[in-house]
């Protein structure tokens, strides 16, 4: 294999390719089952799933997951865990529409309110686990106990914004252009996206930037990656840390507020569950627990594959609530053990079962 | 003084005990009656304790028994379990379909525990599998049954919340007749009391705490981690069907939704201000245990305080994040290098390092 | 005169609560030169590159360092404060991020930029690699690479920060001959640009193969400074000792022991492979035989000893023991039948960090008596006393965790363990690695006593004086096959390196 290997690179004289690395390799195989999945809907369910008005829903729905998850990801990247993203969420509902309600707010400080909250939060839990070195799980968990109280301490009865201001922000749609369906009446209604998920893009793509082009974003793959060895090569480790918790609490606070534009209301009940869907998220998009691996977009396309399925158990007749879940449960147990098989496989060696692209680069050892 | 300190500094009870201690002082001087027990009757005619202290015992009584697999599984592999309510959840449906599906008997309790049991096992072993064979993390591995396990249990429930009544079942979640003592703290003592004869009588103890420290020399000294494991996740799954049957019987019906809602996290923290190292190794039941009283107590002091109970949740955050800032070694060692600096001789620490 | 010198400690004292780990130790390092730093665990190395590197604040003493030709002194707070005055340290254990790639581990953390120019750095990587002659890629992930490219990746990062001093911590502890060759022709590239090299080793002929001067600490102090050609090896080691001098020599004299029983084999197997050994091989050892697998590193020597032991996967083979056959499928089954094994890697294999020194050595007795049967707290008690007697473990008490002992202290828990359980069969891989000089002597004559008590062993190491003094016999191997055998007469250093390279003798 290796003299193919060297003839091919000699002929072509081209560098030789680097194999695939495991970031990006979890990563494909996301995007490929999300694009398969959607297919498959299209052709056997048909119907909603051609309507491009359905695919958009996907983020006009969950704008905020994916801008919590994508905090998530670079606090997983990090080596760490944060399990209050669904509870900051619902307490900067609940605190901006009391804002916008009570106290005769205005929609730019209901925003600062809720960078406010999240970025309060961030500090907390950087502070915590960054420099008193408490486990992040323990931390997290205490930051959502106290959001989930403090949501029923501002207000314990569900309130809905009614700030005339806000409602013209929250009804704001951005047509696609091109893109729709024909309704009952044969009109054509073109697609449409919520303010919140221009935002969720915006997250996405800057996220997807900071770690991969700044100090910052490479400094938590180091510290993700070894963090001893990270301090050694100079990296504050602790400040790294820091400001990922920091940074995270800030996108929590964002998605809070895009929650809130997207149901207008403030409720103990919003969002549950949200940290361990993005857990989930980022986990099917190949971002690992262990940390040092993962990527951003994966952490999209693990969202939207997480949501699809969900459409395609409803699409096929499973109406009753507890299917979701439990398909939810299952297909997240296909990605985990698939990527617990290929990453054994790949560390083992095991290499023959694996086309030439997936595996490993040779170690180096021999080559003399 | 100074090695008594010392055993202090070093004992990971400490802090949890400090901090019940605290707690009882607090209520104590709040109100002296706090903890008096009082002697009442109840609605089926029994004499029964009451006060604050029985319902702190009684209350936490779940979670404790529950945090002691917890604690076996965080140390032997370095993670949390965090589906054990949901897993909990099912567990009661099992039992409360086989209890509906007969007349309530002796028997047929002991039958309906023992099917919940294994099926409480099974789903908790696999978890077992995926973590132990699989070698995937815990708290990912267990996300799956987090995720679907209360959806599993509203399955088989067949999309209700049945009840069941039953004396049998009401002297189980409360009091059998003639004894004073709640039957769920009756049933922890005779869990705690299992539990230590397990401890004392096998190396379980050792066994996993050699796993959850270094699985290369366990393996190489014929402990083998994957057994292990599954043990763990075993041990877990009799807790969760304990827990989940006491909690049905209590309130007498299941509802998927609300059974031990968040107990998993209640349980994981219980580890942790236990003093047990989430990340594995060394692990002492007894401060899980103690840890899911604190939390209990803490419960139970702020209802008596009168913050409603959904607040609650903001206010035992706060106490939790000072327990755990007083058990990192940051400030630990910060703690004791002031210590030093106050009380400059420290014979003891020469002759240790001396020796070292 | 002055401007040859590049770094000056002078006077250095540093103590923890209770300890004196450094009093008045001067340490000098010339430009262009590769200088050892000598000395037993615990004499206060690795203190004095912590001092000099940031980790601990020093006590009192000065250090300066050569700035524009100049000496000027410095106060290093951290290692990333270091780093910049150009000292970099590589340490025996990678000190580099696994999950990025060569380029970017050579670049991260240094400097004031915020952004990454992905492209420049690749170019600036390769550029530096090539000039020192680093075979790696600059795009390749840094865990496809060998440990010695990583290594070399480390030193490569190192000579692109300008550094001046560079400190070589163990380096070569995990390395085979091919690699430890090129990383001295790195050294030595280096050294001709004027690089000073401080480098510490447990490895004597590599001291004595490349450096220029040594300094040797004993108990926090200095012995002394010395040019390499003043100070023969035996010299080196006493004055590293002190006055255990006659002792190495008398070791070093004596004869190997145990003879050639080849009549009664404890162990015996045939075409023995497990998944991490697939080459079948055929073993066996008489009683109370000293033998010894040699060969390089990734000769397959320690996958071959862990094949008897059960500790890969078992995929075929026959075993007997004391002439009867027996599965031996997994570590316990190895262990119930009288064999013991002490591991290569200490820290992965062996001690279990978080426990008391009593635990960790009644740990494999306790497995082999059964889950349901635990020893008694006073029961454990004298095993753990006896056995901290018998070796002389210095511990402060046998409920101190084991991961605060010294590495040679910790492998003697590891010893203690496995004679606790009266083995018949004793394989011990590289017992001495990474260990002081006079527990290693120890070492060396516990196995001589054990097998004149008629305990077979195994016994691998990496330096092969030590074998060639306690074994009888020596199994070669090469890529994983056995390519020799050598006995008796045999067994030279000579003989050794032909059959290890394959050339006739």
């Amino acid at each position: 294999m290796k003299k193919g290997k060297d003839l091919f690179t000699e002929n072509l004289g081209k560098k030789p390719r680097e194999p695939i690395s495991n970031t990006n390799l979890l990563m494909t195989i996301t995007i490929c089952t999300f694009i398969g999945m959607y297919m498959i809907a299209m052709l056997v369910w048909g119907g909603g799933f051609l309507n491009p008005q359905q695919f958009l829903d996907l983020f006009n729905n969950n704008a905020f997951l994916v801008i919590i998850a994508c905090g998530l990801t670079m606090i997983m990247i990090s080596g760490g865990i944060d399990i209050s993203g669904g509870g900051v969420t619902a307490l900067v509902t609940m605190a901006c529409v009391v804002y916008l309600e009570d106290h005769g707010g205005t929609v730019a400080g209901s925003i600062l309110l809720a960078l406010g909250i999240g970025l309060f939060f961030g500090l907390l839990h950087g502070i915590l686990v960054a420099y008193l070195e408490i486990q992040p799980f323990i931390v997290t968990l205490a930051g959502m106990f106290f959001a989930r109280g403090m949501v029923t301490i501002v207000s314990i009865a569900p309130r809905t914004a009614s700030h005339e201001a806000f409602l013209n922000l929250k009804q704001m749609r951005i047509t696609i252009p091109g893109l729709g369906y024909y309704g009952k009446t044969g009109i054509f209604i073109p697609a449409q996206i919520e303010l919140g998920v221009v935002i969720a893009l915006i997250v996405v793509i800057a996220v997807a930037i900071i770690l991969k082009w700044t100090r910052f974003g490479r400094n938590l793959y180091a510290v993700g990656g070894n963090s001893h060895s990270a301090l050694t090569l100079g990296i504050n480790v602790k400040r790294t840390k820091f400001y990922a918790y920091l940074l995270a609490g800030i996108l929590s606070g964002i998605g809070g507020y895009v929650y809130l534009l997207h149901t207008g209301a403030g409720d103990a009940a919003n969002a549950t569950q949200a940290e361990m869907q993005a857990i989930a998220s980022n986990i099917i998009g190949g971002t690992l627990l262990t940390g040092g691996v993962g990527n951003v977009i994966g952490t999209l396309f693990g969202m939207l594959s997480l949501k699809t399925i969900t459409n395609i158990v409803i699409a096929s007749g499973l109406t009753k609530p507890y299917y979701q879940s439990i398909t939810t449960g299952l297909m997240l147990c296909f990605f985990i053990l698939l990527q617990s098989v290929i990453l054994a496989v790949r560390e083992k060696g095991a290499i023959g079962l694996l086309p030439e692209w997936l595996r490993p680069g040779k170690k180096d050892k021999n080559q003399s | 003084m100074g090695s008594l300190i010392k055993k202090l500094t070093r004992s990971q009870l400490t802090i949890p005990l400090f901090a019940l201690f605290l707690l009882v002082v607090y209520n104590l001087i709040r109100d002296p009656e706090f903890f008096s027990i009082a002697i009442a009757t109840n609605n089926d005619g029994n004499t029964v304790l009451t006060g604050n202290l029985i319902s702190i015992l009684n209350g936490a009584s779940a979670v404790a028994i529950l945090s002691i697999g917890m604690t076996l599984i965080t140390s032997s592999c370095k993670g949390q379990d965090i589906s054990v309510a949901a897993v909990a959840a099912i567990a009661g449906s099992v039992f409360v379909s086989v209890l509906r599906s007969n007349e309530i008997t002796i028997p047929v309790l002991l039958l309906a525990f023992l099917f919940s049991c294994v099926v409480s096992v099974l789903f908790s072993l696999f978890n077992g599998v995926l973590v132990a064979i699989f070698k995937i993390q815990p708290m990912i591995a267990t996300l799956i049954l987090f995720s679907a396990g209360r959806s599993i249990a509203y399955w088989i429930n067949g999309g209700a919340t049945p009840t069941v009544s039953s004396p049998l079942i009401t002297s189980i979640g409360g009091f059998i007749p003639g004894i004073p003592i709640p039957t769920p703290i009756i049933i922890m003592v005779v869990f705690l009391i299992l539990i230590t004869l397990v401890l004392r009588l096998t190396n379980l103890g050792l066994y996993t705490q050699v796993v959850g420290i270094n699985e290369g020399t366990a393996h190489l000294n014929g402990i083998s981690p994957v057994w292990i494991k599954l043990t763990a996740f075993i041990i877990s799954g009799v807790c969760v069907a304990t827990a989940g049957c006491i909690t049905v019987c209590r309130i007498g019906l299941i509802n998927h939704e609300t059974l031990l809602l968040d107990a998993e996290m209640d349980v994981i923290l219980s580890v942790a201000i236990g003093g047990n190292a989430l990340s594995g190794g060394k692990f002492n039941i007894y401060g899980s245990v103690i840890g899911a009283y604190i939390i209990q107590a803490l419960t139970v002091t702020l209802y008596a305080m009168k913050v409603p109970s959904a607040a609650v949740k903001a206010y035992k955050a706060i106490v939790i994040i000072v327990i755990v800032v007083f058990s990192s070694p940051v400030v630990k060692d910060f703690v004791i290098r002031m210590y030093k600096k106050l009380f400059k001789k420290q014979p003891e620490d020469e002759v240790q390092a001396k020796a070292a | 005169m002055q401007n040859d010198i590049i770094l000056s400690m002078r006077n250095i004292s540093k103590s923890f609560p209770g300890v004196r780990a450094l009093q008045n130790v001067g340490f000098t390092l010339r430009k262009g030169e590769i200088h050892a730093l000598m000395g037993e665990n615990g004499a206060g190395k690795s203190t004095l590159i912590k001092v000099l590197t940031g980790v601990y604040p020093k006590d009192s003493g000065q250090v300066f360092l050569n700035t524009d030709n100049s000496l000027k002194e410095i106060n290093v707070k951290s290692p990333y404060e270091a780093q910049n005055l150009g000292i970099s340290t590589v340490y025996q254990e990678i000190t580099l991020c696994p999950n990025l790639t060569v380029a970017e581990n050579m670049f991260i953390g240094r400097g004031s930029y915020q952004t990454v120019n992905w492209r420049i750095m690749k170019k600036k990587a390769a550029e530096i690699l090539e000039k020192l002659n680093i075979p790696v890629r600059a795009t390749q992930q840094l865990d496809t690479c060998s440990i010695a490219m990583q290594q070399m990746v480390a030193i490569a990062r190192a000579v692109d920060m300008d550094c001046k001093v560079l400190i070589l911590d163990e380096p070569t502890s995990s390395l085979d001959e091919q690699e430890v060759e090129k990383l001295f022709s790195l050294k030595r590239d280096l050294k001709s640009r004027g690089v000073g090299i401080i480098f510490i080793t447990h490895f004597l002929e590599q001291v004595y193969e490349i450096c220029d001067r040594i300094t040797v600490l004993r108990n926090g102090e200095l012995v002394g400074e010395y040019e390499i050609k003043d100070l023969p090896r035996v010299q080196l080691i006493s004055k590293m000792m002190g006055k255990d001098l006659e002792d190495v020599s008398a070791l070093q004299k004596r004869k190997p022991v145990g003879g050639e029983t080849e009549g009664t084999p404890v162990y015996e197997a045939a075409g023995l492979s497990s998944i991490e050994c697939s080459n079948a091989f055929d073993f066996k050892i008489g009683k109370g035989e000293v033998n010894g697998f040699t060969g390089l590193l990734g000769s397959g020597r320690s996958e071959s000893v862990r094949a008897i032991f059960a500790a890969d996967r078992i995929t075929g083979g026959k075993i007997r023991i004391n002439e009867k056959d027996v599965k031996i499928k997994k570590p316990k089954d190895a262990m119930k039948h009288g064999i013991g094994y002490l591991p290569e890697d200490r820290k992965r294999d062996g001690i279990v960090e978080d426990l008391s020194v009593r635990e960790n050595i009644i740990l494999a007795l306790q497995v082999m008596k059964g889950f349901f049967r635990p020893f008694s707290r006073a029961e454990a008690e004298a095993f753990a006393d006896e056995y901290i007697k018998l070796l002389g473990i210095k511990t402060p008490s046998m409920d101190t965790p084991i991961k605060s002992l010294s590495g040679g202290n910790q492998q003697k828990v590891i010893l203690a363990r496995w004679l606790l359980t009266n083995p018949q069969y004793l394989i011990l891989d590289e017992p001495t690695r990474g260990i002081d000089v006079g527990t290693k002597v120890e070492i060396q004559k516990l196995v001589l006593k054990l097998a004149e008590k008629g305990v077979s062993i195994t016994f691998i190491s990496s330096e092969i004086e030590e074998m060639l003094r306690t074994c009888s016999r020596l199994i070669v191997m090469r890529d994983r096959k056995i390519v020799g055998e050598l006995k008796g007469e045999e067994m030279t250093q000579d003989n050794i390196m032909h059959t290890i390279a394959g050339e006739a003798v």
